[in-house]
């Protein structure tokens, strides 16, 4: 899920303290934050927006397409379920240690209306000039700049990372898509490759994953078709089996979910894989051709 | 977290699952005596981990002196990695068909997914991998359940014999058990049909999400906590995550794929990490306990600090930094690459007062580390 500048933000739980701050980030990069939600604050005004009890009320409202959720983690089950059956085109869900089933019970209700959902455990989208949802560093130019190459990565800080990585090679973002740390998430790393290879201006693709599940082994598939060069990343090769590492999602299992697999899954379907972050200018030059 | 076989059966129990009758002992007098109320019985290792029966952790006991010398011989024995403290005693059933259950969380289906196998008894990966034809696998809406009618619609036809209903009765219990324990996998395996008809878990192994555990504190209590070393159990209770590795070089970073990734730049420059410590999210103002945490290894003997800040400040990630490098004065060498929300102020910070400027890159750091080691 890419974020644009004309996509009505909801913004649920606006009035803590993160949902404050970063409000006002969104509002001063341009992303149209049209209300938030907080059931005992509903019919004040809050960062300059109205504030309704809930996502369903909103709707009624103003209206809104996408949803960002500020929410703690055993309340985000009846928030999203909120905001799906208000109708939202799209859910940001940055919270981690959501309970697994409750991602679940969402998640299939979101794919049976058609809602688009963009983590748990997010650190959220960006389109570089343009707008952003969740808490990333927007205003520093070091790190996004509007380019032409599609970034999606399961971790946030990581993708901090590739992004600088990125900017100092000379190249810009032309978006930068979170799809989240969980192992059970909304867009899947698959989802996210199709969405930037489809996005205007992107020219390539830079996926930033990790060891735990088969994401990326299914995302190879698709990069075989591309035409656009796709550079990979995975980290944690050099983690233990059996220990999650900090993600949820990020955890070997016998020979399921390892370094290897995804790796020779990627190359075989055409892809660089990195052997450290500080290679994607060169990987990209050499993509490219410029 | 893993539950051990005698904390997961009572919730099996609760939900209406047969089990068999037993009792917990932790010595070979107690398992005697238990063994004395029940008859012949059967002595089964206790430890979060499986393949016990080959381990020698499972025995059969046809009278009290039996069971005594079993759980002698069980008691302190060491099955992968876990020290056995307890046995546990249970009757020995007329076994008649052996069958495999699971409920489990489904990354591939975004969903629960009912497993159900007619080899039951036997390694579920052997039969995945021998016999696919033999493992049933049922996607499951967790919206709608997965209720009697729904098991005996699945069940029907795979020749089960009189035990049909009874065992999709089971099965939509074990569901039940699975969604009300927040459960990332619940198995049984074997689920038993005995020569008399009934349908009993003679196993059950039980994983809480641990997401799922803060709403389910009464169940929790039973589980088994994890492994930890000492470090690793002082930064549990300070709420840091952090994992001991082997290596020499110490690693503080924020975020779980910025840490993996310094892991594994100071692998690929040749060096060891020595653990995996992450400052990211809503505990990005932990760096000062955490480094303190991190100092106190004695195998380290260089560190990489590595910020990339987005939600976690890069300021606030190393005024904690500078605070506990002022305080204990480590004498190992350490290297930061900072990057990200809040790096002006950072590297200001670590210029006036520590004298330090962060290198370019993560490479650049943690080479410098890995050569500051090998010294």
């Amino acid at each position: 899920m890419i974020i644009r500048g004309t996509d009505r933000v909801l913004v649920m739980g606006i009035t803590g303290k993160q949902g404050t701050f970063w409000t006002e980030h969104m509002q001063a990069y341009g992303t149209k934050v049209v209300g938030g939600t907080n059931p005992a604050k509903a019919g004040t005004l809050h960062c300059g927006v109205p504030v309704y009890a809930t996502a369903g009320d909103a709707m009624k409202g103003g209206g809104f397409d996408v949803a960002v959720l500020f929410i703690p983690p055993l309340m985000v089950k009846a928030a999203a379920m909120d905001a799906i059956e208000a109708g939202a085109k799209g859910l940001v869900v940055l919270t981690e240690h959501i309970p697994v089933q409750d991602v679940m019970y969402f998640v299939a209700a979101a794919k049976e209306r058609g809602t688009r959902i963009l983590g748990p455990n997010t650190a959220g989208a960006v389109t570089p000039g343009e707008c952003f949802a969740g808490f990333m560093p927007v205003f520093n130019e070091r790190i996004f700049r509007k380019g032409s190459i599609g970034v999606l990565s399961r971790s946030g800080s990581l993708g901090v990372l590739f992004c600088l990585n990125i900017v100092q090679a000379g190249y810009g973002e032309s978006a930068f898509v979170g799809i989240g740390g969980d192992p059970i998430i909304g867009t899947t790393t698959r989802d996210a490759l199709v969405a930037l290879d489809n996005f205007p201006g992107t020219e390539a693709v830079v996926m930033v994953g990790e060891i735990g599940g088969t994401m990326e082994e299914e995302a190879a598939v698709y990069a075989k078709t591309m035409t656009k060069p796709v550079i990979a990343f995975i980290a944690g090769g050099a983690a233990p089996k059996g220990k999650k590492m900090g993600h949820a999602g990020a955890i070997v299992m016998g020979d399921k979910g390892t370094y290897a697999s995804k790796r020779s899954a990627l190359e075989a379907a055409g892809v660089t894989v990195l052997d450290t972050p500080s290679d994607v200018g060169t990987a990209l030059k050499a993509g490219l051709g410029c | 977290m893993n539950f051990e076989e005698h904390a997961a059966k009572p919730l099996l129990a609760r939900h209406g699952i047969a089990i068999p009758k037993g009792g917990l002992a932790k010595t070979p007098d107690a398992a005697a005596a238990i063994a004395a109320r029940i008859g012949a019985v059967v002595v089964k290792a206790q430890v979060p981990a499986g393949k016990r029966g080959k381990a020698g952790g499972i025995k059969l006991a046809a009278n009290p002196d039996d069971a005594r010398s079993h759980a002698k011989a069980i008691i302190g024995m060491e099955i992968a990695g876990h020290k056995v403290e307890q046995v546990l005693i249970e009757e020995q059933m007329p076994i008649e068909r052996e069958l495999y259950a699971a409920v489990l969380n489904d990354p591939a289906s975004q969903g629960p997914l009912v497993m159900f196998s007619t080899a039951g008894g036997m390694d579920i990966e052997e039969v995945a991998a021998t016999s696919p034809d033999k493992l049933h696998r049922w996607p499951v809406d967790i919206r709608r359940g997965f209720g009697l009618a729904d098991a005996a619609a699945r069940v029907n036809g795979l020749g089960l014999g009189a035990a049909e209903h009874k065992i999709a009765a089971a099965l939509s219990s074990l569901y039940a058990v699975y969604a009300a324990c927040d459960a990332e996998l619940v198995e049984i395996n074997p689920l038993i049909v005995t020569t008399d008809g009934r349908v009993v878990a003679l196993d059950c192994k039980f994983v809480m999400d641990d997401s799922g555990a803060v709403r389910q504190a009464e169940i929790a209590r039973a589980g088994t906590p994890e492994m930890l070393t000492g470090l690793e159990a002082r930064a549990k209770a300070a709420g840091l995550k952090y994992i001991d590795l082997e290596g020499d070089i110490g690693v503080l970073a924020n975020g779980a794929g910025l840490t993996m990734t310094t892991m594994d730049v100071i692998r690929h420059h040749g060096g060891r990490p020595a653990n995996f410590l992450e400052i990211g999210g809503e505990s990005y103002t932990q760096a000062k306990p955490a480094l303190e945490l991190l100092l106190s290894n004695p195998r380290i003997r260089s560190l990489v600090i590595n910020f990339c800040g987005a939600f976690a400040r890069t300021d606030v990630m190393t005024q904690g930094v500078i605070e506990a490098i002022e305080a204990l004065q480590p004498k190992l060498p350490i290297f930061f690459s900072v990057h990200g929300t809040g790096d002006e102020e950072a590297i200001k910070l670590l210029k006036d007062r520590l004298g330090v400027t962060p290198l370019a890159t993560m490479d650049d750091a943690s080479k410098a580390a890995v050569e500051a080691a090998a010294k």
